[in-house]
């Protein structure tokens, strides 16, 4: 029969359509902005409308996400910022399309090296946000951001993330990744414990 | 712009006639108008065009935004997404889409090739940046940008609607706007604003 | 896992004395046939050994022998190992007898070799460039070809650490963008060479009919802008009518450099580079580019990795397939309702990419001998619910909406047929294989990874037209939905990484093709070390590239109409075709 194939796709549309209305029910109210309700529009459950209704609510971004890197400093005591790079330049070595530049800073007066960047860049028109960075740094000094909202209107004046606007404290990376940041905690700590347990042994040999 | 602040023009209505009349500027309905009903070209150049696909689609949905009518035809649209690596041998077509398209004309780029050639960009046959070719309005980083991310580009430009006055904008303005010229696919790919230079290192050497 | 090996029993060098040698150098394997006899060897290959189906064409520069290498990898159609096979001339007198009279889906990558390593092949019908412009200054892939962006050989570049000049490359550059001119190139003597190459390789036209009218030569152009071409791909067709008497198709408009910037990163800063090929389906370019890597290298994979990867592979499939099955009604007409739900689906599944990998599309999750990083929390369980409840469902519904529906049958049925011989001959992958009546699936044919645990059917169907290609693409969904469920019941407990991660890896000098079953076809990777931290060589086996070989002959007879419908039904992606 002729037209039996359009009516059986109006009725898959018209299935959809019903869906919405009956999970908006279900859900009385609680299924828009609210974040089990978006939990459940990306779920495998989801029926009906499935729109995210940016910017008013935004999609929770999983722990790996990853976008531009940024530089992890601790809070000192005093409030100033130490930044965990120690200008190593495994992460300049490893960048697939190379837009990292890192300046080394020497002392000046011995005119040795001293484990932190001078400068620190970034082309974020240049980089590919796949995260090799933030992968093999050793000082867990560099990491992916999750901040996406970085539209502007002049890329020459904006596009190259220097030193100051990449450094982001170590609390906020606690809070966008808190598995990745108790894990590496721990194995500092781990580490932390085991240079000392050496130098304790090494200290009982030569007493 | 919600129809809150589109009401508030600034002048202070009498009380007696409050709920009776609403006063706006031209500009605000001039602007709401453009902002809300932005028709962007469908065009796709590379990865980022999936994104853009997806940001369309319904989890994201830009019709909440009034960007949804994807027109095919230059002719037709407001925007240029650029949404991917501009190629030296794309470039002539680009140009020329960009020159068929009528005024009030945006562009942005979207991802890092479309803003500066991104991890292509040492490339022989990539563009260092669609802005070598023609003016952007808005950039979005991001490699490719999630479509959050594109969203959040298409409410700066949204933005920048907003801040234009009917009296400034380079469209209602003497004189014929200018195409650009088109570039020319020789050894390399020769913007015919260069040629003066390419002429000069061709003597110089 | 080595490169293909050759059957025991198989001695060309005695069946072909003076002409064909055997390989010898470390790390290589196959024959050295000689020029003059390559297309009598290829002839005796095809039809005396089976090995009908040529896979792969490419060259390689070994600049510092001066000479210039062509490598042919061809298979059996019937499964099993395949036989590499090369040819070496100098490198200033590159010239090589064509192999499109014995397989013509050597075509298109013999044309990409002329234009990219400037290796001439007599007897080619249609010698032109190919991904770049008539009239482009030189051969890119050849070692001695500098970028205008050039800094150093191999990266990283020296500039970037310890003392960081932060600049724009353009900065630097005379023109203050990417170019560079030949010198003494003086622009106003300069002539253009327009596109007469191109029209001069499309037939001609022109008929008379009965009462004495008059047809012309009519030649359209569709894109590269057009909305249903899949980005930036053009198509130059002559028409009698509306008939298409001759179709050729124009890509390179998205020709990203991919294996001239290949050769310059590191082994492992390639891996993110390939998810932006096929920018679909990432973790199965992962996939054949760790495989090729590890061949070299010679590491295994821990279990676990291995379930994780093929898990994450038959996602990458399903995804894909959705994709294709929505934007393919697209081309047909109905405009976006039925893509609408297949990006949904879709969505979810790059929900779990996210969650794993950190980007919905651009994965970057291999790394040679393993993963980044273990799948996390709750991730399988997100699979599982999506693999045996929602996906089987929701493919059961597009099926419903749209298999049998009048304006899709009497559009697809019986329309753009590629039978066997002809899939065959083109060097046709993947589905669009399969949807021929040809039963090839590297998973069975050639397993790799961990494909031979799992029960699954290779996909077939017999007709060849644009139905069956559509058909095929939810049959293959159906089926690797199977191989995921068994995948997740599967899983063990274990390290997801042999060895420590490192940056640098040592591969040791040699040769490797790995190839796996891409959702768009057979996806090699060929890869060249001489134990240094790059490869010589790198070069990318794209199937969308190659099963454009077909579209041309596919078209032929068909309406104007039509086009968009197959080339939907192939399947491409611009970011694989162009590289």
């Amino acid at each position: 029969m002729y037209g039996k194939g359009i009516l059986k796709g109006l009725g898959v549309t018209l299935k959809r359509f019903a869906d919405t209305y009956l999970d908006d029910i279900k859900w009385l109210g609680k299924r828009y902005y609210t974040a089990e309700g978006i939990a459940h529009r990306s779920s495998k459950d989801a029926r009906g409308i499935f729109t995210i209704q940016y910017p008013e609510e935004k999609l929770p971004l999983p722990e790996e996400f990853r976008f531009i890197p940024f530089l992890v400093y601790d809070e000192g005591e005093n409030g100033e910022k130490e930044i965990r790079c120690t200008s190593c330049g495994i992460c300049a070595k490893v960048c697939p399309p190379q837009c990292i530049w890192i300046t080394r800073t020497s002392d000046p007066k011995t005119g040795r090296p001293v484990p932190a960047p001078a400068e620190f860049y970034i082309d974020v028109d240049v980089c590919m946000n796949c995260g090799l960075c933030a992968e093999y740094c050793p000082f867990d000094a560099i990491k992916m951001d999750h901040d996406y909202e970085l539209a502007s209107y002049d890329r020459m004046a904006t596009n190259i993330f220097d030193k100051e606007r990449l450094m982001k404290s170590a609390a906020y990376y606690a809070e966008i990744r808190p598995i990745n940041n108790t894990r590496e905690e721990e194995a500092r700590k781990a580490k932390e414990a085991a240079k000392a347990a050496k130098a304790a042994a090494r200290a009982n040999k030569a007493a | 712009m919600d129809s809150k602040e589109l009401n508030s023009p600034g002048y202070g209505i009498p009380p007696e006639m409050q709920g009776a009349v609403s006063i706006t500027t031209l500009d605000r309905i001039y602007n709401w108008g453009r902002r809300s009903s932005v028709w962007p070209m469908m065009f796709g150049l590379a990865c980022c065009a999936i994104e853009m696909i997806c940001t369309a689609a319904s989890r994201y949905d830009l019709s909440r935004f009034g960007m949804e009518v994807m027109r095919p035809s230059p002719r037709q649209s407001d925007l240029m997404l650029v949404s991917g690596t501009v190629t030296k041998k794309m470039a002539p077509t680009i140009v020329r889409l960009y020159n068929q398209m009528p005024e009030p004309k945006y562009v942005i780029a979207m991802g890092a090739c479309a803003s500066g050639g991104g991890p292509f960009k040492e490339g022989y046959n990539v563009v260092s940046g669609v802005d070598k070719l023609i003016p952007v309005d808005v950039y979005i980083p991001g490699c490719p940008p999630t479509p959050q991310a594109l969203l959040n580009g298409l409410i700066k430009l949204q933005e920048k609607i907003d801040k234009q006055s009917i009296k400034q904008v380079r469209w209602y303005q003497k004189g014929a706007l200018e195409a650009i010229p088109i570039p020319l696919l020789g050894p390399d790919l020769i913007r015919q604003q260069d040629l003066p230079n390419i002429k000069k290192a061709a003597e110089e050497a | 896992m080595t490169t293909p090996v050759q059957p025991l029993t198989l001695d060309l060098a005695a069946r072909f004395p003076d002409a064909v040698t055997p390989d010898e150098r470390k790390g290589y394997s196959g024959w050295i046939v000689a020029a003059d006899k390559l297309v009598e060897f290829a002839t005796a290959l095809r039809d005396e050994f089976g090995y009908d189906y040529l896979s792969s064409v490419t060259g390689v520069d070994y600049l510092p022998e001066e000479k210039m290498e062509v490598v042919y990898h061809a298979y059996k159609t019937t499964g099993g190992p395949g036989l590499v096979f090369k040819v070496q001339v100098p490198r200033d007198k590159a010239v090589v007898p064509s192999l499109v009279p014995v397989y013509p889906g050597a075509e298109f990558q013999e044309r990409e070799a002329w234009d990219l390593l400037g290796i001439e092949f007599t007897g080619h019908p249609d010698l032109r460039r190919i991904l770049l412009w008539e009239g482009f200054a030189g051969h890119p892939l050849r070692k001695d070809w500098q970028e205008a962006y050039y800094e150093a050989e191999t990266k990283p570049f020296k500039s970037r650490w310890p003392s960081g000049e932060v600049h724009r490359a353009e900065e630097k550059n005379p023109f203050g963008a990417n170019v560079k001119y030949p010198e003494n190139f003086d622009p106003e003597k300069w002539v253009p060479e327009g596109e007469n190459a191109l029209y001069g390789a499309l037939a001609e036209y022109e008929e008379t009919d009965e009462t004495g009218l008059k047809t012309d030569h009519i030649v359209i152009n569709l894109g590269p802008q057009h909305p249903s071409t899949h980005g930036v791909f053009r198509v130059a067709a002559v028409l009698d009518g509306e008939t298409i008497v001759s179709l050729k198709p124009v890509m390179g408009y998205l020709h990203r450099n991919h294996e001239k910037i290949g050769e310059r990163n590191t082994y492992l800063q390639n891996m993110p580079f390939t998810d932006r090929l096929d920018y679909l389906a990432a973790m199965s370019n992962n996939f054949g580019y760790a495989l090729a890597v590890e061949k070299l290298m010679n590491v295994e994979v821990p279990e676990r990795a291995e379930y994780i990867r093929v898990i994450m592979a038959e996602l990458t499939r399903i995804q894909n397939h959705l994709f294709a099955i929505g934007m393919f009604l697209n081309d047909l007409g109905a405009f976006f309702t039925p893509s609408l739900y297949a990006i949904e689906e879709r969505e979810l599944v790059l929900d779990i990419f996210e969650a794993v990998s950190g980007s919905r599309m651009m994965c970057n999750y291999f790394r040679f001998g393993g993963l980044t990083r273990d799948l996390p929390e709750g991730t399988l369980e997100m699979i599982r619910g999506l693999a045996f409840d929602r996906l089987p469902r929701k493919v059961d519904e597009i099926d419903r909406f749209l298999t049998e529906n009048e304006i899709v049958r009497s559009r697809c049925v019986g329309q753009g047929i590629l039978t066997t011989e002809e899939a065959i001959k083109y060097s046709a992958a993947g589905p669009m294989l399969r949807a021929s009546g040809v039963p090839y699936d590297i998973r069975r044919a050639d397993p790799y990874s961990i494909y031979d645990r799992f029960d699954f059917d290779v996909a077939v169907r017999y007709n060849g037209d644009i139905y069956d290609r559509y058909l095929i693409r939810l049959d293959e969904i159906r089926q690797s939905l199977r191989i995921v469920q068994q995948a997740v019941e599967q899983i063990p407990e274990g390290p997801i990484q042999t060895g420590k991660p490192q940056y640098q890896v040592r591969v040791p000098a040699g040769e490797a093709y790995g190839r796996v079953e891409g959702p768009k076809g057979e996806l090699g990777f060929y890869v060249v070390s001489n134990g240094k931290p790059n490869p010589w060589r790198y070069h990318v086996r794209a199937p969308s590239f190659i099963n454009l070989t077909a579209f041309g002959p596919m078209c032929t007879g068909l309406k104007v109409a039509d086009i968009v419908a197959v080339l939907g039904s192939i399947d491409i992606v611009l970011g694989e075709t162009d590289r």
